[in-house]
């Protein structure tokens, strides 16, 4: 049961700034409509947080984590999400062993 | 039967496999979390409260003790952004009063608001079918999440078992859920460069705000002018 103050402020913190994504749409709703350009850097937002957060582990941490990211990403259109995981995850330990 | 039943009913048949599917995503959450340093009670926390898995699972691989609590807010508003354009597009829809909404929205995720506006198409969304999918949905994740905490403080060093590279290997699954188009794949690139250089020569967390400005950036231009629709 332990509960680390700066990690509590940290929780509070993604709670309160999700809880406003989620409700400022209800304020916005007849003004935001976007287009073109603007739509597309919006929509690119979830993958680019995505790939950001992962980039360092699968590209600059060793072969074994390098190649294994590239068998996942060849799967990951083709398989659903948890088949996907499990393939990265065996192929990560098959080629620390083997590297 | 009473139309609320009904309304309750529908919703329960529409959340049940979303929430089937989400019991292990929400175990492997709470094992990673674990594996990084989170307890139990701060896992259920974040789950309780925070309750969006994209931007829980963003945050946990990038956490670092003490919590670098700036990059870790900021990282949550960015891949949380979309909640915005979601909840502008269903506010319409809602049978519901501005409270009812203001509470409701506090349970938006990706899954219950693509159910809701294929179901606005025939009939607005009342306050019982978003309640059991809200409801449902929120107990399943952080019950989920905690469990996986618990059990994932038993296993060990993750690195053993290939499971610290489970993290990479999800994201890597949900980016390709976007698709392949050209400016995703612009998108991707950039980001991925970016985030790696900044790594590499400056360090974490400021990977992944760089890495996804960049990212956001690479899609502005990379887009056409006009719509083309």
């Amino acid at each position: 049961m332990s509960l680390d103050t700066t990690t509590l402020l940290a929780i509070i913190a993604m709670a309160v700034v999700t809880y406003i994504t989620r409700i400022a749409g209800l304020y916005v709703a007849d003004r935001l409509v976007l287009t073109g350009r603007a739509k597309a850097a919006f929509d690119a937002i979830p993958p680019a947080v995505l790939v950001s957060v992962i980039a360092p582990t699968a590209l600059t941490t060793g072969w074994a984590e390098a190649i294994a990211a590239a068998i996942t990403a060849v799967v990951a259109f083709r398989l659903p999400l948890l088949a996907t995981i499990a393939v990265g995850v065996a192929s990560v330990v098959l080629l620390r062993n083997l590297l | 039967m009473t139309s609320y039943k009904r309304e309750i009913r529908a919703g329960l048949r529409d959340i049940a496999p979303v929430a089937v599917a989400a019991v292990p995503i929400g175990l492997l959450f709470g094992a990673l979390a674990a594996a990084k340093g989170l307890s139990p009670v701060e896992v259920a926390l974040m789950s309780g409260l925070v309750f969006a898995g994209g931007a829980q699972f963003a945050a946990t691989e990038a956490w670092l003790h003490p919590a670098p609590i700036a990059a870790l807010t900021f990282a949550t508003l960015l891949i949380n952004a979309r909640h915005v354009l979601m909840g502008a597009s269903l506010s319409p829809k809602l049978k519901m009063s501005r409270s009812q909404q203001l509470l409701a929205m506090f349970f938006l995720t990706d899954e219950s608001w693509a159910l809701s506006e294929r179901r606005a198409l025939e009939r607005p969304i009342t306050g019982a079918y978003w309640a059991v999918m809200a409801v449902i949905l929120w107990s399943n994740w952080t019950i989920s999440s905690t469990l996986g905490a618990v059990l994932g403080s038993f296993m060990g060093d993750p690195a053993r078992i290939g499971a610290d590279f489970a993290f990479t290997a999800l994201f890597i699954g949900l980016v390709a859920g976007f698709g392949r188009s050209r400016v995703t794949l612009v998108t991707v690139g950039v980001s991925a460069a970016v985030a790696a250089l900044v790594h590499y020569f400056v360090g974490a967390p400021w990977h992944v705000a760089s890495g996804a400005l960049a990212g956001i950036a690479a899609a502005y231009l990379a887009a056409p002018k006009e719509v083309r629709e």
